[in-house]
């Protein structure tokens, strides 16, 4: 009963990564009708945000230490620490959730200079077109990233508070055993706010009610008088930045390196076909959907029935789903049909 | 009207004679080595390959590298179990390759456009993770397989008294490594690319152009485009898969890296560079990123600095800097900018660049003029 339990969180939490990247990619789609292939780097680059801010929050000097007369006497000190004590200690432990303050605006430059600057030439061109340029570019920043950052894992600590585990078994009186660790629960309520955030801003803001119109029909919107490109862009801004802090909040489970994007890309793509071309709740859906679906094929019990099913669950859900639902789970008519 | 000079046998002869001649005419650039002269080859029938499909179908295959993956496991095991001559261990690539690519293509081509790329994405990706989890007995997981002393070799052990150490791969008693090794996928490429002329030429590849241009249409005439489609994928696959089989032949071992799905991407890459839909292009397409693979990547400061060694130092240093960063290592940034810049500027690939630069001029009539950038995704 635990191990299901705890399969479910993990699926959850892996199944909100990929909703959050998929839902930004299926925002594009639905309003620009750009396949971007770039969303994996703005990502990594949310990621990156992270580990550029932890560096910059520690900027250290070498400091001689009095007490300590052998070789180990210089020891590097913080500025923060040097220049606010405590303060500035509890600033570098809480680097992570506060690099998403940085994060935002940066992501939203990265997103507007993106659409302005590349995206926008590739409305008219075909699918195909738009793939490859966008995995031209998604090259090339993750080689910038690599240049500058090096190529290995950099791993980031969540804050000192929530580093151990929380004993979910307790509140809800299952008994001791069920841990999780607290991140990882953080990081799945983040998601959900997320998650939340976007679909009331679509939802309940006229800015977001004349955007799902432009969706709908996009000429329309136009012939109103409505200057529909330019919240477009804002909307590619926000899907960069959905992207973005997701990419932040992931770092302590995982590492960031330059090619994390690449690898979250593929499956995120996997994810927005599977819940239909441009539907906003059929990416969350299969998103969730698909990370309980893969967190349960890698529980032994069921590897040990059939080997090797962790391996590929996930794309023999979608070969099966894109066989039976031609649209997706959720896909709306008209958006891609064959 | 005066006949053009680049008829179709004139073509086949001049693209021969460019291949052949490879070691001769490159060797000013610094390319001719065995070795990579191995691979522009090797590439270009993949590449070739790809664009029967792509080129004239207009369907977008994720998952190619998956053929490109069990061509060389197959020619592997045959080089394990039967002999270490080529000839079986290309067939069986081919026939492999050619079985993998009718299952997949049974399947990922009730869906087009969009949906088809990721269910042959999907199969691809499927490939690779069993080649390196469950499949290890047949795959040898993350080592990749390779030959040792110790394999049965069963025909090779019937005719010829065993040597010491390792068995190099031969065609017939001759060894397949450094140059008889690029003729053979030399000899190959030209088949290929003969082959490739011919159905771009014949009927059948006018139907995968009309599948292209309307499949809606050619539905509605009461014709099936089904079995059509699936040959295409079925041929494509399979030069996929004798790719992978020389890459076997001239190297003999196989990795379940190269089913993954970077490696399909790449196949894309050199098709779109070269030209999509064009004889040539996918051929150009390769051997440019082999050769910016190789000599890009053996680029390093020292050699840099020698290069900018006439700029005053303080400078020296700042391009060596800026420099470096597109070479050595970081050669995929000149890949993924190049890539960039042709697909904004030339969608046509390299091909049309040429046609565009002819055209400046007053050389004739666009020869390919299928390759407009508009219609080439099959939607």
């Amino acid at each position: 009963m635990d191990s299901i339990l705890i399969q479910i969180l993990n699926g959850l939490d892996k199944g909100a990564a990929y909703a959050l990247i998929a839902l930004g990619l299926t925002l594009v789609f639905g309003t620009l009708g750009i396949v971007n292939f770039a969303h994996g780097a703005i990502f990594m680059l949310g990621a990156f945000c992270a580990v550029t801010f932890r560096k910059l929050l520690t900027l250290s000097v070498k400091v001689k230490d009095e007490s300590v007369t052998m070789f180990a006497a210089y020891k590097d000190e913080p500025y923060l620490k040097i220049w606010f004590g405590d303060t500035g200690e509890a600033i570098i432990d809480y680097a992570v959730p506060l690099s998403i303050l940085i994060a935002i605006p940066f992501m939203v430059l990265v997103g507007y200079a993106m659409e302005r600057g590349l995206i926008r030439h590739f409305y008219k061109r075909a699918h195909a077109d738009q793939i490859l340029v966008t995995f031209g570019l998604a090259i090339v920043v993750q080689e910038l990233i690599k240049a500058s950052f090096g190529a290995n894992p950099i791993p980031q600590a969540a804050p000192d508070i929530v580093a151990g585990s929380a004993n979910v078994g307790l509140w809800f009186g299952l008994g001791e055993s069920l841990v999780y660790p607290w991140w990882r629960l953080i990081y799945l309520c983040f998601s959900g706010v997320m998650i939340f955030a976007v679909f009331s801003f679509l939802q309940f803001t006229t800015y977001g009610m004349v955007v799902r119109a432009g969706m709908r029909d996009r000429e329309t919107v136009g012939l109103l008088g409505i200057n529909i490109q330019r919240r477009f862009t804002i909307v590619f801004a926000i899907a960069a930045v959905v992207a973005g802090t997701a990419g932040v909040m992931y770092t302590p489970i995982l590492p960031p390196d330059y090619h994390m994007g690449m690898d979250f890309l593929v499956l995120s793509f996997v994810v927005v076909v599977v819940g239909g071309m441009g539907s906003l709740g059929g990416a969350v859906t299969a998103g969730f959907l698909l990370g309980i679906v893969q967190s349960f094929a890698s529980m032994n019990e069921v590897k040990s029935i059939i080997p090797g099913i962790d391996q590929i669950i996930i794309y023999l859900v979608a070969v099966v789903i894109l066989l039976t639902l031609p649209r997706g789970l959720m896909g709306r008519a008209g958006v891609m049909d064959d | 009207m005066k006949q053009r000079f680049l008829n179709d046998t004139n073509l086949l002869l001049v693209f021969s004679a460019a291949i052949l001649l490879m070691p001769i005419w490159l060797s000013p650039l610094g390319a001719a080595y065995p070795d990579l002269l191995q691979k522009f080859a090797i590439y270009g029938i993949f590449a070739i390959g790809f664009n029967i499909l792509f080129g004239l179908t207009g369907y977008l295959s994720f998952g190619h590298a998956a053929f490109l993956g069990v061509g060389s496991y197959a020619a592997v095991w045959s080089f394990k179990l039967f002999t270490m001559n080529v000839v079986p261990a290309v067939f069986f690539g081919v026939i492999f390759a050619g079985l993998l690519a009718f299952l997949i293509g049974y399947i990922s081509l009730r869906r087009s456009g969009i949906y088809f790329s990721i269910l042959t994405l999907a199969f691809a990706q499927m490939s690779y993770n069993l080649a390196y989890s469950v499949l290890t007995p047949i795959t040898n997981g993350e080592t990749g397989l390779q030959l040792t002393i110790n394999d049965p070799r069963w025909i090779d052990s019937m005719y010829i008294t065993v040597e010491e150490g390792l068995p190099s791969t031969n065609l017939f008693g001759l060894k397949m490594s450094g140059y008889p090794g690029f003729y053979f996928c030399a000899i190959l490429l030209i088949v290929c690319f003969f082959i490739s002329l011919r159905i771009f030429r014949s009927p059948f590849g006018l139907m995968l152009r009309g599948i292209k241009s309307n499949q809606n249409r050619m539905n509605y005439t009461g014709l099936n485009t089904k079995p059509y489609m699936l040959s295409a994928f079925v041929i494509s696959g399979m030069f996929a898969g004798l790719a992978g089989s020389l890459l076997a032949v001239t190297d003999p071992l196989a990795g379940a890296e190269r089913m993954q799905w970077t490696a399909s991407g790449e196949v894309v890459l050199m098709t779109i560079l070269g030209g999509v839909g064009t004889l040539i292009g996918p051929m150009l397409g390769a051997g440019l990123i082999k050769y910016f693979e190789n000599i890009f990547s053996s680029f390093n400061k020292n050699l840099l600095h020698e290069v900018f060694s006439f700029l005053p130092d303080g400078v020296e240093d700042v391009v060596v800097q800026v420099v470096s960063l597109f070479v050595g290592g970081g050669w995929h940034l000149t890949l993924g900018l190049l890539f960039m810049i042709v697909v904004i500027f030339l969608p046509g690939g390299i091909v049309e660049g040429f046609q565009k630069f002819g055209g400046v001029f007053g050389y004739g009539k666009n020869k390919n003029s299928d390759s407009s950038p508009q219609n080439q995704a099959a939607e």
